[in-house]
């Protein structure tokens, strides 16, 4: 959905590590909350899925004591609903148990009901029912490569889908293991990390392996994608076969997030954090990071943001919206959440105080 | 015709689960469940059975494999059944079994 800001109604879901907030604006700079849901629970995957213009929030909640589930919203919150026998839970011939669910995506406009799901252990999930039941993607399940696979601190995870909205290509990226692509809708998967360097293994340039934090597509330009890397940025113009790296001009190469703008070719958004030893926004001043040339040249953006700041953003924690001009929003491991209206370029805080924030998804909708 | 003793019925017995709050809104809010037993029963049997018809509460107990979620406690007459035989810790008519969710977290 694309119309200009003043026209449109905005919903930003931010999942935490004791619940989730929702919020919801006309302006995106003023904003009115509802929350805790799911108090006690963690929030480490949110969806909104707007198509057919109804809006439903689904959301991964995982409870220390009570395990993971997904819940969805069709009304903003006032009401969650939870299919009896769990939207993911893998079959008894696999042995296993999810641990969280990761990542909730919805397909394309053209595939409406189609919700992809990236979970832990490291699984991809497709649904065709709108996000109520997903059923487990058994090529990846049962790839050779699986034993072979290691967990990041986090987990071992599939953290990222991206799906060609005209075709069926989709790449996912795990932690660790790296970038995957299946030509075929999801029935078969090979590896695709050329150029993406894995420094903490005795090779490092395995086939397979990396650590890649975060992918995300470039909605102009077919067979590009970005890559945020434990360590390295990278951008990719041959459908994931080469990749190449755009870190230079960034004051660190590490981080969590990447982002793309939802129409324009060639601009991406990260949020640099040195590393390894420390783990915090370079010298503790928190900055985004825009290109608007594919990599070529990085801008600083900070106007808005705290002087210092000592949390860092984890993967996803920063979401944009389909507005014109984009909005930008990210939240911090402090419980700080900021949103940007003009793709960056300034910040106003939503709100602060928060528990950890794992997981920020934003979007246009229409009656909330 | 059947003399009255042939004909005698003898309510079986109950084992009763008793939930934590917490919990009791997906068992229709109700603080104890009930199993019907003639005789011992193992501790998984005993959640099969009162999950039954509470598909939710039975996934915050177990995960899909069937095991005990890590946090989750149950307890045989005051003793924890990981200390015992786990699910397969039998239990018998009259005896309480307790649902109590771990003091773990930050």
């Amino acid at each position: 959905m694309v119309g200009m800001a003043t026209a449109e109604s905005f919903v930003l879901a931010i999942g935490t590590k004791k619940g989730l907030w929702l919020a919801t604006s006309r302006d995106r700079r003023e904003w009115s909350f509802t929350g805790p849901h799911f108090l006690m629970s963690e929030i480490p995957s949110v969806g909104i899925d707007t198509r057919g213009g109804h809006t439903r929030i689904m959301v991964g909640v995982r409870s220390e004591h009570w395990g993971p589930t997904v819940a969805h919203s069709d009304d903003f919150g006032a009401t969650w609903a939870e299919p009896e026998h769990g939207a993911i839970t893998f079959p008894a011939d696999t042995g296993a148990a999810v641990e969280r669910v990761w990542q909730i995506y919805p397909d394309a406009e053209s595939r409406p009901g189609v919700v992809w799901a990236g979970a832990e252990p490291i699984s991809v999930w497709k649904s065709t029912d709108g996000g109520e039941h997903f059923e487990l993607n058994r090529g990846l399940w049962d790839h050779p490569h699986r034993s072979d696979w290691g967990a990041g601190y986090g987990g071992a995870a599939a953290h990222s889908i991206v799906v060609d909205p005209a075709g069926d290509t989709v790449h996912i990226a795990m932690s660790t293991g790296g970038v995957y692509r299946s030509l075929d809708g999801g029935s078969s998967w090979e590896p695709r990390n050329k150029g993406i360097s894995a420094y903490f293994m005795p090779d490092p340039n395995p086939e397979f392996g990396q650590c890649v934090h975060k992918i995300a597509a470039d909605a102009a330009v077919g067979g590009r994608l970005y890559a945020q890397n434990h360590h390295g940025v990278y951008r990719t113009d041959d459908n994931a076969d080469n990749w190449t790296s755009i870190a230079d001009g960034l004051p660190a190469d590490f981080g969590f997030v990447m982002l793309t703008h939802p129409r324009r070719e060639g601009t991406a958004w990260v949020v640099p954090l040195k590393a390894d030893g420390e783990r915090i926004p370079p010298d503790g001043e928190l900055a985004v990071h825009r290109t608007d040339d594919a990599g070529s040249t990085w801008k600083r953006l900070s106007t808005g943001l705290p002087g210092h700041e000592y949390n860092s953003v984890l993967r996803d924690a920063a979401s944009v919206d389909t507005a014109e001009p984009a909005g930008v929003y990210f939240g911090t491991r402090g419980g700080t959440v900021y949103a940007s209206a003009d793709e960056g370029e300034t910040f106003t805080e939503v709100i602060g105080h928060l528990p950890d924030v794992l997981c920020v998804r934003a979007a246009v909708v229409a009656g909330a | 015709m059947c003399s009255a003793s042939a004909r005698q019925w003898w309510p079986v017995p109950d084992i009763a689960v008793v939930l934590p709050s917490v919990l009791q809104p997906l068992a229709g809010g109700q603080s104890v469940l009930t199993a019907p037993a003639d005789g011992p029963v193992t501790v998984g049997q005993l959640l099969d059975s009162v999950t039954a018809g509470f598909a939710v509460l039975g996934r915050r107990l177990r995960d899909e494999t069937g095991a005990l979620r890590r946090f989750v406690n149950i307890y045989v007459d005051g003793d924890e059944v990981r200390r015992l035989q786990g699910l397969d810790t039998p239990v018998s008519p009259g005896q309480e079994v307790v649902v109590i969710q771990s003091v773990a977290g930050g």
